[in-house]
């Protein structure tokens, strides 16, 4: 046994090793961006829950040789295209949004026969590309080279994976390919929405259906942030991603992003749930400065009591009104309401604890760390997660202006009833931005109690950051 | 592999604006829509509710005794479920006793033997 060359394999083989290839010090840039993340989650709290696991994943996923999250497989998937598992590449030109044409995979593979890197194989597909050159006699120049063996190019064309499916992913993946399959089948954010319906009390917005206004006018950032990122080029599927962030709901931003750009799922979800986080900072300067003194003071009358019929049938009558409106909400609203119905039935008190606790609990476990583990190194630092973290901000602000200006709206036609403060809690966020609401009121007035009356546009905001999610999906999915 | 390419081809800032004015009228459509749905189910309910509060009294009229007026100093009824007056009695005594406080001064929802 040659125990120099052993140890040199083992040094070669080792992740530190990786991170003196071409890219590598990305991950350690990752890994320090990770350590960062789990400061905010346990040292400031932001968000822990999520957060904690996210950061997990950003760590685990930019361990050089790790293996655990294969990113160009999950490339292969969405773009149906063939997949070599032995550089996790997918033969996708992401320059034209296409899979590679047969020419291209002719060459691919006797390049690769040849021990070209994908690196070099791409660049040399990009200049034929641009110069309009012949891949064909590229590919038969390469056949005539010497070391050329043909069993190795038969060998690599057969180990070529094309159509994978989830089976594939469970044989080829690591542990958090195997986790992320429930986040692309978007089983996660609807089982977190059960867990979320369990543990929402619908009945400030059942007492006072006009705080609907609040939240519809709160997704003003959802859109504007859009049309912000279509101004900055994003493709019309990208920007619909960056544009729920405004929505202030990580469950719906998940699943949206799952369904019109995977790609930015980690960038997208980390902005979502950084901002929540910081709630109280984007919009308690918002809140002072586009309501007066006399406004922020208002004492709200007590709403009327809501019956338990009424709390029974409001989600079943929202469900079947949301989806039969615009049909790609189902699986959100559709779980929504039917954790909400279960904690509103008394009989089914065993199923509503699980849906808050227990399924939340390991959902939420699940999600969080497949969610970080699609922050690859070479894909996510980059000017696009930059722009995404700039424009996530911009919606969220422009979300909480919408409320406000509403809010103002329904104090002026209300004669002064309504504290136009419960209109920011409209951006979702429950209940953050329900606290947020009661803080800055009672900063008005020591005894203004705004928390329960701002959880009606709260809620309402759940509802319509679902319905803006169905309606991007309806026009990009 | 490179990121993936920005593709300002695909939408123009034309058709991004309608989009986003069309995503943000149905949102308010739709919720606009609930809220009416709301509305009409509270009144719905409502009239259903009062209904029954017309009924309860005309059917129990016949044998029942008109109710006595609580006792000096009591706020309401206390609701009993599958427990007996006296044990209730009882049970009420205790709590003001152990309190230190006048039964009077206390007020009782209800009482329900935990099975």
């Amino acid at each position: 046994m040659d125990i120099l060359q052993t140890l040199s394999k083992l040094a070669t083989e080792s992740g530190f090793a990786g991170f003196f290839t071409a890219g590598g010090w990305k991950n350690l840039i990752m890994i320090v961006l990770a350590c960062v993340l789990l400061y905010l989650g346990i040292g400031k709290k932001f968000e822990p829950l999520l957060l904690v696991g996210i950061a997990f994943g950003v760590l685990l996923t930019n361990i050089p040789g790790a293996g655990l999250y294969h990113m160009g497989m999950w490339d292969a998937y969405v773009y149906e295209c063939p997949y070599d598992a032995v550089n996790d590449y997918a033969l996708y030109n992401s320059a034209q949004e296409r899979g590679y044409t047969q020419e291209e995979y002719y060459y691919y593979v006797f390049a690769r026969a040849c021990g070209y890197t994908t690196d070099q194989i791409e660049e040399h597909l990009e200049a034929a590309s641009e110069s309009g050159g012949d891949l064909m006699a590229d590919a038969q120049a390469l056949s005539t080279s010497a070391e050329l063996d043909e069993n190795i190019v038969t060998a690599i064309d057969e180990s070529l994976k094309t159509e994978l499916s989830f089976t594939d992913i469970i044989h080829l993946g690591g542990l958090l390919d195997i986790l992320y399959i429930g986040v692309k089948a978007g089983v996660y954010p609807c089982l977190i929405f059960i867990g979320v319906g369990a543990m929402t009390d619908f009945g400030p917005l059942i007492a006072r259906p006009s705080s609907m206004l609040m939240g519809a006018a709160a997704q003003l950032g959802v859109f504007f942030a859009f049309f912000g990122a279509c101004l900055l080029g994003f493709a019309g599927n990208i920007a619909a991603s960056i544009g729920i962030i405004g929505g202030a709901d990580g469950p719906t931003a998940i699943y949206l992003t799952t369904k019109l750009a995977p790609a930015f799922l980690g960038p997208i979800a980390i902005a979502a749930y950084s901002y929540m986080a910081l709630i109280p900072m984007i919009q308690k300067p918002l809140m002072r400065a586009l309501t007066t003194e006399k406004e922020r003071k208002v004492k709200m009358e007590q709403a009327r009591q809501v019956s338990k019929v009424e709390k029974i049938v409001f989600p079943i009558a929202v469900a079947t009104f949301v989806i039969l409106l615009i049909p790609s909400t189902a699986p959100l609203i559709g779980c929504l309401m039917f954790g909400n119905l279960l904690k509103e039935t008394g009989v089914t008190e065993r199923l509503s604890d699980t849906a808050q606790n227990a399924l939340m609990n390991i959902v939420t476990l699940f999600l969080g760390i497949s969610v970080g583990a699609t922050t690859v190194a070479s894909r996510f630092l980059s000017l696009q997660t930059l722009m995404i973290v700039v424009l996530g901000v911009i919606a969220f602000m422009f979300s909480t202006i919408g409320g406000l200006l509403m809010g103002k709206l329904m104090y002026k036609l209300s004669g002064g009833k309504i504290n136009p403060l419960i209109g920011s809690a409209g951006v979702s966020a429950v209940p953050m931005a329900a606290r947020v609401s009661q803080d800055v009121g009672r900063e008005a007035n020591p005894n203004n109690f705004l928390l329960m009356h701002a959880m009606g546009p709260n809620v309402a905001g759940v509802i319509g950051s679902a319905i803006a999610a169905g309606f991007l999906l309806a026009v990009f999915g | 592999m490179k990121t993936l390419a920005l593709t300002a081809a695909n939408m123009g800032i034309g058709d991004a604006g309608i989009t986003a004015v069309l995503g943000y009228a149905v949102v308010f459509f739709g919720l606009v829509l609930l809220m009416c749905v709301v509305i009409l189910m509270g009144k719905a309910l409502a009239g259903t509710n009062q209904k029954a509060e017309v009924k309860t009294p005309a059917g129990a009229a016949s044998p029942a005794a008109p109710a006595a007026p609580p006792a000096p100093g009591s706020a309401g009824e206390v609701k009993l479920f599958d427990v007996p007056d006296k044990e209730a009695a009882m049970i009420m005594a205790i709590v003001a006793d152990k309190m230190g406080k006048p039964l009077n001064e206390l007020r009782f929802k209800s009482i329900k033997e935990v099975k």
